[in-house]
């Protein structure tokens, strides 16, 4: 009896070819070495619930989670290294790093007195949402406390994939071009918080601020924009008070 | 090149539904990708065969079908065929929301 139409069934007697059109027919002749099974599933979805499972539990412990992500080289780890320094423990802090290998990010971050995590993502590209769960389980992250979790340098993987996080954070730097959100829109589309870092060497390069900040815009019309030096502190606190301004909103 | 993770969630998937389904073998996988999603259809392809290797989906048929991509304007009403992310409307030049065109799916497959 055929699987779709019930053609050879005792109740209908019928051959289907009498009674379906033609695209039934091709259908059908598929069939014939195997079933057909409508799936219509998300190839993320596996990463999709355990994003959701990490959320759940970010809301229960009211814990604000940012995943930065950037290309390689463009300032996450000093960002976050001055912006523990910066916030002088206003609120418990705790860092994952994603990097394809060693400890150096990790162990830059414990310098600081901040509990902090490596994961080795080896030939992966990216941070997936099951090693950030597992990761809570070795990592001490205090309930009412921010996780920063620093994705590895690179702008196009990571936008696939979320973590649970609140927000993506996408850190650019002067040092790069300023066409940047043009030419990786997917990760600028997926971001809400663009940081534009270095601002410092701005004299010594050829970057447009305004012309990135326009192209970021045209990609994500809703995109929060903030320039800032690392470094050297200029405009740091537009982004320490922002930070202080959602773990608020947390309480 | 995280078409090979996207592949590896493809696998894991069809191996789940081997269970809950029950079947042994998977002969043919359709995946709808819409183009303004983050996947290259070429990488997907060049993958499939590596990573099914060995799977219940090794030597499997793989069919692309791509999807375009497809912005509503907020303020005109009006949809435009989108190529990039951050092309505007066609009838008014202001941007788009993305109502097609970000799908990454396992459509169907054909199983024994």
């Amino acid at each position: 009896m055929c699987g779709i139409c019930g053609c050879g069934s005792p109740e209908q007697k019928q051959s289907h070819k009498f009674v379906f059109k033609r695209e039934h027919h091709h259908h059908h002749d598929e069939l014939d070495t195997g079933r057909l099974i409508q799936l219509e599933q998300d190839l993320l979805s596996k990463n999709n619930t355990y994003a959701t499972q990490n959320r759940d539990y970010f809301k229960q412990h009211n814990i604000f989670v940012l995943n930065l992500v950037s290309s390689p080289g463009a300032g996450k780890t000093t960002l976050l290294v001055e912006t523990i320094k910066a916030l002088n423990g206003q609120f418990p802090i705790a860092v994952i790093e994603g990097d394809q290998q060693t400890e150096h990010d990790a162990d830059r971050i414990r310098a600081t007195g901040t509990p902090a995590l490596q994961i080795n993502t080896g030939r992966a590209c990216h941070l997936e949402a099951l090693g950030i769960g597992q990761a809570l389980i070795e990592l001490d992250v205090k309930d009412n406390s921010l996780l920063a979790i620093e994705n590895v340098g690179n702008l196009v993987c990571p936008s696939s994939f979320d973590l649970g996080e609140a927000h993506k954070v996408v850190v650019l730097s002067v040092t790069e071009g300023d066409d940047k959100p043009l030419k990786y829109p997917d990760m600028f589309h997926a971001a809400d918080v663009m940081l534009i870092n270095k601002t410092d060497l701005l004299p010594y390069v050829d970057f447009d601020v305004e012309r990135c900040i326009g192209y970021a815009k045209q990609v994500n019309p809703a995109i929060q924009i903030i320039c800032l030096s690392s470094t050297k502190g200029d405009n740091f606190t537009a982004w320490t008070d922002w930070l202080a301004e959602q773990m608020q909103a947390l309480s | 090149m995280h078409e090979l993770s996207l592949l590896e969630n493809v696998r894991e998937i069809l191996e789940d539904h081997a269970l809950s389904q029950k079947f042994s073998k998977v002969t043919k996988v359709t995946l709808e990708i819409g183009k303004l999603s983050s996947i290259e259809p070429e990488a997907l392809r060049f993958g499939f065969d590596v990573v099914m290797k060995g799977s219940l989906a090794e030597g499997a048929e793989l069919i692309i079908s791509e999807l375009n991509g497809l912005g509503h304007c907020q303020q005109c009403g009006q949809n435009t065929l989108m190529e990039v992310l951050y092309d505007p409307c066609g009838h008014c030049g202001r941007p788009l929301t993305v109502v097609q065109g970000m799908e990454m799916k396992i459509k169907d497959l054909v199983v024994i």
